[in-house]
């Protein structure tokens, strides 16, 4: 292995905090490698910034262009851009497998930093696996690439920020939604109002929520808040042919082709699982998250962490914690004070962009339903396994989330957990009367993503 | 493929365009987009079947996190729709149940 090529600095994904990191490494004159698994770099909040698609600027809005100025840092002469680039192996070793369109390479680090986003919650409810249900986050990435809008009717549920935000974009673009079924329960309000200091210190974020909601308002489309009871129903060809839902003691039943659905967004953790890396529940944000230092540094002394992968906050957010984890590792591999200038101004900006957090994050706080759902819901979209067949599996002595594998094969499928892992744990959590801490999760094996055989053996051959 | 199952297009800076065969059927994409983005366009639904009991799936997460857009293209089972990047002749087929084991590469 002595053969391989060699960077100060590798970071995953090309994200804000990615592009801020690399932009930052590069001019400490880290030689930094960012591998992105998207053919173009900006993360899924400035997807395809490089090339927007949409002729009408005003559909995505000015804090999606805003994207733009950070694809600059990647031109650096020191920043290597690796597009198209799936890893699927990190050793302790400070070696890296990737691969780029079924070929792979391996590369050394000093340095690594994840900085792998978030993804949306899954959120397990009657129907979530119908063709015709798809997250918020899949239509605005449908806009942001391809310029598509969904196939009416189109009914939208759930709960957060993104939410509004698709309902408005997707308003802007002309397209008819039939009805916003708000499911953010009543009782959030009331625990979201003692956060309400920071809530003003992040006044900006009120703001943007408040126009959200006007402009739906003024739409004049149809609104249920406080929705329970979200189901989706097929036709007889298997498709998505309804939605129905509760609110208040009234049943409703709309006719709906796309159902974009979401419960927040929460930290991509497979990378640093598989690295085995410490993780610890956070209780508010009800997600993992791993166990980060003040400047990002994880529980393995050469891997760093930014940006939602390490705790939801947002791009801005991702973007700062991106510069200062990239100063932190410039200091530690060139010694030099010089790096480390400006660190106590980007934490306090930090600390201001932050303060609007544990607002939002009690007010939306997802439904028990979704968090923990009962019966004969689908919770492994692999396998298809029910939670009535998790909760089931601890009275036969399934004391953790690694032995449901064996039991029912969930977590075994494609996806490898990142769609059930969070459920398994909160439903043993439930039954067992432990906290999800003590449950634990899946362990995570390398790789990470599919990779073929003929594909591991042309690895093994050009290292020879 | 059904014409009230398609996804709109909003007006949108020129592309090229890529023809590649959905289901038997010669569409048109734009280049740049993902699989599953252009059977959305086409109106293809489900996009495939489960292999425990064969119900019908279609792109949920559109950023690789999912697996349910796993499609058959160019005789590759398996194959991310949502991460795969349409080419001119593509040709892109449901993939029904459990993947084949003679379909492709090991």
């Amino acid at each position: 292995m002595t053969g391989l090529q060699q960077f100060d600095l590798v970071i995953i994904g090309a994200g804000p905090a990615g592009m801020a990191a690399a932009r930052e490494a590069g001019e400490a004159g880290l030689n930094t490698l960012i591998l992105d698994e998207q053919p173009r770099a900006g993360g899924q909040i400035y997807r395809n910034i490089g090339r927007p698609i949409l002729q009408d600027r005003s559909i995505l809005g000015q804090d999606y262009y805003a994207g733009e100025t950070l694809l600059a840092g990647l031109s650096h002469v020191l920043v290597t851009h690796v597009a198209n680039a799936t890893v699927w192996d990190v050793t302790t070793d400070n070696t890296l497998s990737f691969s780029v369109k079924g070929i792979s390479r391996q590369v050394g680090f000093k340095k690594l930093l994840l900085a792998t986003g978030a993804q949306e919650r899954p959120v397990p409810f009657p129907g979530w696996t119908l063709p015709g249900v798809m997250t918020c986050g899949a239509a605005q990435i449908l806009l942001k690439s391809s310029g598509l809008t969904p196939t009416g009717p189109l009914v939208i549920a759930g709960s957060g920020p993104l939410l509004l935000l698709i309902a408005c974009q997707l308003i802007r673009a002309g397209v008819r939604i039939e009805a916003i079924v708000d499911t953010t329960p009543t009782s959030n309000y009331r625990r979201a109002l003692k956060e309400i200091f920071g809530a003003i210190k992040g006044w900006r974020y009120l703001l943007k929520g408040a126009r959200m909601l006007n402009e739906i308002r003024r739409s004049g489309v149809r609104y249920y808040k406080s929705a329970t009871e979200l189901t989706a129903e097929s036709g007889s060809d298997g498709n998505l042919v309804s939605v129905s839902f509760r609110k208040g003691s009234v049943h409703h039943q709309l006719p709906c082709k796309t159902l974009l659905v979401h419960q927040g967004v929460i930290p991509n953790t497979q990378l640093g699982r598989a690295l085995e890396l410490e993780h610890q529940w956070d209780e508010v944000q009800q997600c993992w998250k791993p166990t980060l230092s003040e400047n990002g540094c994880s529980s393995h002394p050469d891997i760093f962490i930014a940006g939602d992968s390490g705790g939801i906050g947002g791009a801005i957010v991702a973007e700062i914690q991106g510069r200062i984890v990239a100063k932190e590792i410039a200091y530690q591999l060139n010694q030099e004070g010089a790096a480390v200038i400006g660190i106590d101004q980007l934490r306090k900006t930090l600390d201001d962009q932050l303060a609007i957090r544990p607002f939002l994050d009690h007010l939306y706080r997802p439904l028990d339903m979704f968090l923990r759902p009962q019966g004969e819901i689908i919770v492994c979209r692999c396998e298809e396994v029910t939670a009535a067949e998790i909760r089931g599996l601890t009275q036969h002595g399934c004391v953790g989330p690694n032995q449901t594998k064996a039991f029912c094969r969930s977590g075994m499928g494609p996806c490898q957990g990142r769609q059930c892992g969070a459920t398994v744990t909160a439903l043993l959590a439930d039954e067992l009367g432990k906290s999800p801490e003590e449950v634990g999760y899946y362990h995570i094996r390398f790789p990470i993503k599919p990779v073929s055989l003929g594909e591991l053996a042309g690895l093994s051959q050009s290292d020879a | 493929m059904a014409a009230d199952f398609s996804f709109n297009r909003l007006p949108c800076h020129e592309r090229a365009e890529v023809e590649i065969t959905v289901e038997g059927q010669k569409i048109f994409a734009l280049e740049g987009e993902t699989v599953a983005a252009a059977v959305m366009h086409a109106g293809l639904r489900p996009t495939r079947t489960t292999p425990v009991s064969g119900s019908g799936r279609a792109p949920y997460c559109m950023m690789g996190v999912c697996f349910d857009c796993l499609m058959n293209i160019d005789g590759k089972p398996n194959t991310q729709a949502c991460m795969t990047e349409v080419r001119e002749g593509m040709v892109i087929t449901v993939q029904t149940g459990a993947r084949e084991v003679s379909g492709g590469d090991v």
